[in-house]
């Protein structure tokens, strides 16, 4: 009876162990990244100012800024967008609410699921191969967009799927019974009743594109641009102009990773600087996808 | 009180909903086929650029030559040096990521509070959206001196540094996935070894941890998808110079971080040089896949399970 | 006292006439012959044969598995919406005469002519106006003042106007479990149908909002065609005019409701209403 005792005592001492080491493994993988983050900022700290935000890259550390990499990653993210976001709701909507169960059904879905899984650099191979020579867009904002787009093509379409898919059953048997077509009761009652969700895809897609590297230095970004995109608002009639998505361009990733790789200490500030104010951007954009979710979540109660 | 209807009395404006709502599928699934295209594209660009590279170099050479110098008077195109600096830097985050992720993972599912669990997971998921260039920096210029003062001679790039920031990296991604999986497991078998007379860790590595075996197996799988696809780390902190060495404190290129070598500068298209790293994605396309099919199998035989 | 507010005056004076007249003088609103029901490779209703007689309540009674939810839900094509799924015979909806299930027949049409209300309330996560004028959207009515006032004579006839007018525009989900049903009457009520189809609609409900149900029920009758599945058969009692009794996909028997409960033909119903399986 005793050792049976004592063997449970051990047991129960296993038991706290390894309790401790679950948090100590948390806290410490925390613990790594938040003192990175905050070294981050502690070197970037001397450039966060107004003056890197509106300069233009430079021969000499302290008067690079970033204002063609923040244009240009703003304007990528606009073509991406403006591209996933419909292809991958529609996408979505197909595979939730229309797709039979049948070949081209399953090959869109394994299809989907691979493409999660691919090297983003390879989405560089594919948009350089393809974009930039085969169709002919050049070194450009369009070809960076859309191959941003397609890299987060799955996480939309997946976020979307779940989202489509917490829509009761019942809902959308009640707007079939009124007689509503397919597309009404997606138009009518499960889009907007999952709005939530996509918009949280999105978000959580646009993150991730914001800080992709690689694919876009595989086409060609520039590290050196000393000039903007031409302007999207024109003084004249009809004061739209499309002509930036022709232009070269560099971005926020690739404009840190230039600093970075050079060995002057003064282009290290500057690359902190430009981590942390890109690290800041994922971050909050995460951050109000998961509060969008956690209150869309709230506010529908099925 | 019986009105009459005439036949069919919403005909017409069915039919025009009708043609409307074909127009719409069809839409959908086009967009759904954008899936398809795009891997249809990647399998076509990556051959179609890399067979003019192979019509140049014999495909023997390029799997069993050890020295991969594209760029030299004297070119030799042999992918061993860089498959050995993706594999060592693979598993140095393995090293890393393996035991921290199935730690964290074990933890949140069978110990740690709904009120942890709930705040943890959303904060693990903010740690996997960091830009991985923000990485590579941490990688060179924190952990590679912190490094060197444990490791004097370790040279400013090296892969074990790189590996190791990328197993910080893919920890969450690890935790994350099988937790899922042991968040799976049916609650009647946690009950039943309770039951015995099981402690809380008796029953998460004898009944949950194997019954989740094969969704946790998913996770390392495609953990080690993402270490091997992973790019602008390697091309930060491990040196672009191809070396074939196990040794994770030298320093080696990858088969990503010469894929980025080579686009920073400015090759014409057609060049042997331009082609080649359409070889190596090629290579690097066939590993991950192959990760990710046995990946995406195991999670299917998972979900089937329960 | 709850059998006293659901036993509607006219159920009672029914009870007491003969209802084999009453059976013949109803014209049929829809007759369902040889109709057979297919889930992939699995026959879950056979041959069924029965007449709705028009303005009447009919209730579907049965062991839960029996059929009755899945042959109500071949009126309005329910089935469609489940891949694998097969329809044989015929459904005749009159005075048209059209066939429900025919492959010719569009889905969309017979829904918009036959009205459902489901198991648990679901009225959609939008306002309590708008869950009423949907069906007239979706019909193509634009017309704001006509809208107004189809929704407001479905909510009266759902018996519901007085307890939402003052707030039209709150969610449908703000309402009572019992409320919600009703405002989902109302949805179904709002697009005149020819036929209305109840899925056990007062499972999910106390015994006060199954009585309003009830009674809301009996007061269609005469207005609508109503066919009910229910598992409670006092409920079947209280409510109809005629009952059907299914079991294992087959229509067993179909009487006048007063004929079946107290005379039943066969042995297999007497054993289901005196409660010795089911």
């Amino acid at each position: 009876m005793r050792a049976a005792q004592a063997g449970v005592e051990r047991r129960k001492l296993f038991d706290k162990l390894f309790v401790l080491l679950g948090l100590v493994v948390l806290v410490a993988a925390f613990a790594v990244l938040f003192a990175l983050f905050l070294d981050l900022l502690r070197q970037g700290a001397p450039r966060l100012d107004w003056d890197f935000l509106t300069s233009y890259a430079s021969r000499k550390p302290e008067q690079a800024g970033i204002l063609a990499a923040w244009v240009g990653t703003s304007l990528i993210m606009v073509v991406t967008a403006c591209v996933a976001m419909p292809v991958g709701v529609a996408a979505a909507i197909y595979l939730e609410e229309y797709a039979p169960k049948n070949w081209v059904t399953a090959i869109i879905e394994i299809n989907v699921t691979n493409l999660a899984g691919v090297p983003s650099i390879i989405y560089g191979l594919l948009a350089l191969g393809l974009f930039v020579y085969k169709l002919g867009l050049g070194q450009s904002i369009l070809a960076a967009g859309l191959t941003l787009a397609l890299l987060i093509l799955p996480i939309v379409i997946v976020a979307t799927r779940e989202a489509v898919r917490a829509v009761p059953r019942p809902i959308r048997e009640a707007a079939y019974a009124l007689g509503a077509t397919r597309w009404e009761v997606t138009a009518h009652h499960v889009l907007p009743y999952s709005m939530g969700g996509v918009l949280t895809g999105m978000i959580i897609g646009l993150s991730r594109a914001i800080g992709e590297t690689a694919p876009i230095i595989t086409i060609g970004a520039l590290s050196f641009i000393a000039f903007l995109p031409t302007p999207p608002l024109t003084g004249e009639f009809p004061f739209l102009s499309f002509a930036w998505l022709k232009d070269a361009f560099t971005a926020m990733p690739i404009q840190m990773f230039n600093w970075v790789s050079r060995p002057d200490p003064g282009f290290r500030v500057n690359a902190a600087a430009a981590g942390a104010i890109l690290l800041g951007m994922t971050l909050l954009m995460n951050g109000i996808a998961i509060w969008l979710r956690y209150r869309f979540r709230k506010k529908i109660n099925w | 009180m019986v009105t009459p209807k005439s036949p069919a009395p919403f005909a017409k404006s069915i039919r025009r909903r009708r043609a409307r709502d074909r127009v719409i599928e069809s839409l959908l699934l086009l967009a759904g086929l954008v899936a398809v295209f795009t891997t249809l594209a990647i399998v076509w660009i990556l051959v179609a650029e890399a067979l003019p590279f192979f019509s140049h170099v014999p495909l023997a050479d390029f799997l069993t030559d050890t020295m991969w110098t594209p760029l030299f008077a004297e070119p030799r195109y042999g992918i061993l040096p860089l498959v050995a600096g993706t594999l060592v830097t693979t598993f140095v985050a393995l090293a890393l990521a393996i035991p921290a992720g199935t730690i964290i993972a074990i933890y949140l599912s069978e110990f740690a509070s709904h009120r942890v669990r709930e705040s943890v997971k959303p904060a693990l998921e903010m740690l996997g959206a960091v830009p991985t260039v923000v990485y590579g920096y941490f990688a060179l210029v924190m952990v590679t001196p912190f490094l060197q003062k444990l490791l004097p001679g370790l040279p400013g790039f090296n892969m074990l540094s790189a590996g190791l920031v990328i197993g910080i990296m893919i920890v969450p991604y690890v935790a994350s996935v099988s937790e899922d999986a042991m968040r799976a497991v049916p609650n009647y078998m946690r009950e039943g070894s309770y039951a015995m007379g099981a402690t809380r860790l008796q029953t998460a590595t004898r009944v949950v941890v194997p019954g989740a075996l094969s969704g946790i197996a998913a996770a390392y799988i495609l953990g080690i998808s993402r270490a091997v696809g992973e790019t602008m780390v390697v091309a930060v902190a491990a040196g672009l110079q191809p070396n074939l060495t196990w040794n994770p404190t030298e320093s080696a290129a990858t088969i990503t971080s010469f894929i980025v070598q080579v686009s920073l500068g400015d090759l014409p298209h057609e060049s042997i040089g331009y082609q080649s790293i359409f070889a190596a994605g090629l290579v690097l396309l066939v590993i991950t896949l192959a990760f990710n099919i046995v990946g995406f199998a195991l999670t299917r035989r998972f979900r089937e399970a329960y | 006292m709850q059998m006293q507010i659901s036993m509607p005056v006219e159920a009672q004076s029914l009870s007491d006439a003969p209802r084999g007249a009453i059976a013949e003088t109803a014209p049929a609103k829809a007759c369902a012959s040889k109709l057979g029901f297919w889930y992939g490779n699995m026959q879950a209703l056979k041959g069924l044969d029965m007449e709705i007689r028009d303005k009447r309540v009919t209730a579907l009674i049965g062991p839960s598995g029996c059929g009755k939810s899945t042959f109500l839900r071949c009126f309005n094509r329910m089935h469609d919406l489940t891949p694998g799924t097969r329809y044989e015979g015929s459904i005749h909806l009159y005075p048209d005469d059209i066939d429900l299930v025919s492959r010719d027949v569009d889905p969309i049409e017979v829904r918009m002519r036959i009205g459902m209300v489901f198991q648990k309330p679901n009225p959609f996560p939008k306002s309590i106006f708008e869950n009423v004028a949907y069906g007239l959207r979706v019909r193509g009515m634009r017309a704001r003042a006509l809208i107004e006032e189809e929704v407001e004579k479905a909510l009266r006839d759902a018996a519901l106007w007085d307890e939402v007018k003052d707030r039209l525009q709150s969610s449908g989900l703000s309402l009572s479990g019992g409320q919600q049903q009703r405002l989902c009457i109302a949805r179904a009520l709002a697009t005149n149908p020819e036929l209305l189809l109840f899925d056990e609609p007062t499972s999910a409900l106390d015994p006060i909002a199954t009585a309003r149900i009830e009674e809301l029920i009996t007061a269609l009758r005469e207005r609508v065609t109503v066919l009910i599945v229910t598992h409670n058969m006092q409920q079947a009692a209280r409510v109809s005019d005629y009952t059907a009794f299914m079991y294992l996909g087959e229509l067993v028997e179909f009487d006048a409701t007063s004929k079946l409960f107290t005379n039943p033909g066969r042995k297999a119903t007497e054993d289901y209403i005196t409660g010795r399986y089911g």
